[in-house]
């Protein structure tokens, strides 16, 4: 990662990585980390008042003792804040009781995420992996600083003063000060060049349990974009097309302007703006609408037709992603081929908090209030909007009630739709547009749906000689401002987990049909490996089964360059007793996926429940993601990384007729309740490498594992997701 | 005239249509933003609220067919259940993003009101109407039977 980045363009703000795999994992910018987001010595950044001490863009520290620590990623649950402050924390010695967080303003420069160029935004499990150095060295230098002023308050060498729990002490003088304390003469020293980082046999936070920095959840006192309140803030939804690319042909807006409580209509390029005093008021108001839809352009298929248009693509070659050695001569000449064809519905995000952004037109440009994950995107796309800077687009950072993907869209869509609202509306007063549960699931922005084909055929120890799999689908970034990351025509996100497969067949070849409908989509956790875990890992399965072999032990056999691999699966296997009986009735299905360069392996148990159905009884789970920061936030993440993979698996799909989105609600587009929840158990690899991202990778094991079960109890691999009344 | 509300042991007189739904007068009107909004129709649980001691989804609730009930939101729990699951909601790690959170210990408070032990069905029979798209489930599970020991 040594490509430069330094043009901003409003279209490709973005370039590609030399790593493939990954998502989001796009160009590394700043030829240094925290130094180029410094200020002078006693100059303070960011929301630093002025007795307190800020020595960079990352903490401050006031004379109250409280230490701030400024998180630049987006607190959605995954647990970034704990891990940020873990990390500064760990450098500064500060205690971690007086240790609070708070959200970074919007900046590229210097709230840029390291990984991905001049561009602000949390994505594909990066935050731990661009900040690992980053909020170290803050944290180093900052405790540089502090010990600095020790030393030439007590006229005694810096070398002798030690650092503990937010005390400084020096020893044979019996002098110690808190932070707090010598925080405004701390202010006043130089910021260092160069800091000495803490080995790891050093560290005190990082590897520990420590308290989670996102407080006031259990109490109801966390503040949410939806709980944002202003005096004289209007409320706002929006009635929008319900076929992608419709447009507002006429609307009668007079029954809806006299529903009290409503304040204006508004038609926007999004749709027709409800204004009211409240969401109630405004949720008359749109019911009240009379609307013609210019359906002219719309998006009008439906997904049997997608679906059958996609299974037509498989017949021909798409453009080739992967061609080592020869498939076609290998697979032509073979007695034994094997073949089968997956299935992958749209999916939406479905976050519990509905999307909402509250805005607010200023003199000077635009404020707005929202969980922002991409902050760079929207103020570019805000600004063009207004046609002002994107500095003049200023962000509040907020908690997200989740997002999964949801809220870091290149087209900026409920931000935009906002924007349009202001923008239209003449008074200047603070405005929230909030989604309903409908439109969250109608909204768009879906992961794709795709069609796979695997074909293989097996050599003498019924090994695959040949391997060819083709994927048909959506461009998720096509036409974006992540497009830059496209390469030879092929988008990374469509075929991860397909193209660095990593069992070792000789003959491999992976190509894609990129189809260009008008479908909305977006990377939804997990991205490519959603599906692709899904085809390889239970493809594999039917071929170990196939060669009369075990599951575990034939893909031993093909990942002998893959040592992590490996470590997960043989953990995953050797903690769910792989090998061992099991009563009457119950099977095991395992799955191993690497994604964002975090490895997974999972093994499903599960058992009968009558009726031909089954019930999951248990997870096995085992990942190595680097260094272990938070490990109790790493199990967290594959608890509910392995939930958020079981609703497509057992019950999700959005579904088109003629364009219109047949789900609406959680009664009709279903997720994974309490009562379908199978014990967890997390392990977690001890390692040293450096830490990856435990977001995403969770997720898309936990369905081919369960598959893999439910192969060993009836013979039958389920290749149409989801495989709904399989399981209850 | 207005509609006299008692929440978390407070009266109020609001000027607000019958058919508005309790969450909304709770949100909107009183500022209560603890109860958050999910679905609109009952089918998540992020609403949940106490009437009369039972958990009830107040995005359904019209606030004409409260009047004068006494009504707890997140804000106002007291009792000592809901400061033992709160702790364990605390010491088990439970929350994500935290959206739905009051919403599972407003139901998880009542469960235990009413089922001082509940075994591992009761808890999933009960806490079904919930949904965490973070999917924290097993935590809550575990954090229900640490508060149900604090309690015993």
């Amino acid at each position: 990662m040594t490509m430069l980045n330094n043009h901003i363009s409003r279209r490709a703000f973005i370039r590609k990585t030399t790593h493939g795999g990954a998502g989001l994992t796009l160009a590394l910018t700043l030829p240094s980390v925290a130094g180029a987001s410094e200020s002078g010595p006693g100059k303070t950044v960011g929301n630093a008042a002025a007795d307190e001490f800020s020595p960079n863009a990352f903490v401050r520290v006031s004379p109250d003792n409280t230490v701030t620590i400024i998180s630049k990623h987006i607190e959605m649950g995954q647990g970034t804040y704990t891990g940020l402050a873990t990390l500064l924390t760990e450098e500064l010695d500060a205690d971690w009781s007086q240790v609070k967080v708070e959200g970074s303003e919007a900046d590229p420069k210097r709230y840029n995420n390291l990984l991905w160029g001049p561009f602000q935004g949390t994505g594909g499990s990066t935050a731990m992996a661009n900040s690992f150095m980053q909020m170290r060295e803050a944290g180093a230098k900052a405790r540089a600083m502090l010990v600095a002023a020790a030393a030439s308050l007590w006229k005694v060498p810096a070398g002798e003063i030690t650092v503990e729990s937010g005390v400084l002490h020096h020893k044979s003088s019996s002098s110690k000060i808190s932070f707090g304390d010598i925080a405004e003469l701390a202010a006043a020293q130089v910021v260092p060049e160069k800091v000495t980082l803490k080995t790891p046999e050093a560290f005190k936070l990082i590897g520990q349990p420590v308290v989670r920095k996102d407080t006031g959840k259990t109490s109801g006192k966390a503040i949410f974009t939806q709980d944002i309140q202003f005096p004289g803030m209007l409320t706002a939804l929006i009635a929008h097309p319900p076929k992608a690319g419709g447009r507002v042909q006429s609307v009668d807006a007079s029954a809806a302007k006299s529903v009290p409580g409503v304040v204006e209509v508004l038609t926007i390029d999004a749709g027709v703006a409800v204004l009211a005093n409240d969401f109630w008021s405004a949720k008359k108001g749109r019911d009240a609408l009379k609307i013609s839809w210019d359906n002219s352009q719309a998006f009008s298929k439906s997904s049997s037709d997608i679906l059958k248009s996609y299974k037509s693509q498989l017949e021909q070659p798409g453009t080739s992603v992967v061609n080592n050695g020869d498939f076609d001569a290998e697979y032509a000449q073979s007695d034994v081929r094997f073949d089968a064809i997956y299935e992958f519905p749209f999916l939406a995000h479905a976050a519990m908090e509905p999307m909402n952004c509250v805005i607010q037109r200023r003199p000077d440009g635009v404020e707005m209030w929202y969980g922002a994950q991409l902050q760079t995107g929207d103020q570019m796309q805000v600004a063009g909007l207004f046609g002002i800077q994107p500095e003049q687009v200023k962000i509040n950072m907020l908690f997200a009630g989740g997002s999964f993907g949801r809220r870091a869209n290149a087209h900026s869509d409920y931000v935009l739709e906002a924007a349009q609202i202001a923008k239209a509306y003449t008074k200047a007063v603070p405005i929230k547009l909030v989604w309903s549960r409908e439109d969250d699931t109608r909204g768009w922005y879906y992961r794709p749906m795709y069609v796979h084909q695997l074909s293989a055929s097996l050599d003498d120890e019924g090994y695959p000689k040949a391997w060819r799999h083709r994927i048909v689908g959506q461009s998720i970034i096509s036409g974006t401002a992540f497009a830059g990351m496209m390469q030879n025509g092929i988008d990374p996100t469509s075929v991860e987990g397909a193209s660095n497969l990593p069992y070792h067949v000789a003959n491999l070849k992976v190509d894609l049909h990129t189809v260009k409908d008008g479908v909305p989509v977006l990377w939804w956790r997990s991205v490519g490996s959603t599906h692709n875990a899904y085809s390889t890992e239970t493809f594999i399965d039917e071929l170990a089964k196939a060669a009369g072999k075990d599951p575990v032990a034939y893909r031993e056999h093909l990942l002998k360059e893959h040592p992590r691999h490996l470590g997960v699966m043989k953990l995953a296997a050797e903690k769910a007793g792989w090998g061992t009986p099991l009563p009457k009735g119950r099977f095991r299905g395992i799955a191993v996926h690497e994604s964002f360069n975090s490895y997974v392996a999972q093994v499903a148990e599960i058992e009968e429940a009558g009726n031909n159905q089954y019930r999951i009884r248990k997870i096995t789970c085992a990942v190595d993601c680097g260094l272990a920061i938070n490990p109790d936030i790493i199990k967290a993440q594959m608890e509910g990384g392995i939930g958020y993979g079981l609703s497509p698996a057992l019950m999700s799909e959005i579904t088109l007729q003629d364009g219109e989105v047949q789900q609406s609600n959680f009664h009709n587009y279903r997720v994974l309740r309490i009562n379908q929840m199978p014990d967890i158990d997390v392990h977690i690899v001890k390692s040293a490498e450096p830490p990856t991202g435990v977001g995403e990778p969770g997720t898309p094991v936990v369905a081919p594992a369960v598959a893999n079960a439910l192969f060993a109890a009836t013979g039958k691999m389920p290749r149409k997701l989801p495989f709904d009344g399989l399981i209850v | 005239m207005g509609i006299e509300l008692t929440i978390n042991g407070e009266k109020h007189s609001l000027d607000v249509p019958e058919d508005m739904p309790l969450l909304w007068a709770i949100r909107d009107h009183l500022h209560l933003t603890g109860t958050k909004f999910g679905c609109g129709m009952a089918q998540c649980g992020a609403c949940t609220v106490h009437l009369d001691g039972n958990a009830i989804r107040s995005c359904v609730t019209p606030v004409g067919t409260v009047k004068g009930q006494n009504i707890t939101t997140i804000e106002g729990l007291q009792s000592q259940v809901a400061k033992a699951v709160q702790t364990s909601w605390d010491e088990g790690a439970v929350v994500q993003c935290g959206y739905c959170q009051s919403g599972q210990i407003m139901s998880a408070v009542a469960l235990l009101e009413n089922n001082a032990n509940p075994s591992d069905k009761d808890i999933d029979d009960f806490m079904a109407g919930n949904i965490c798209r973070c999917s924290t489930y097993v935590r809550i599970r575990a954090a229900i039977k640490d508060a149900a020991a604090k309690i015993a």
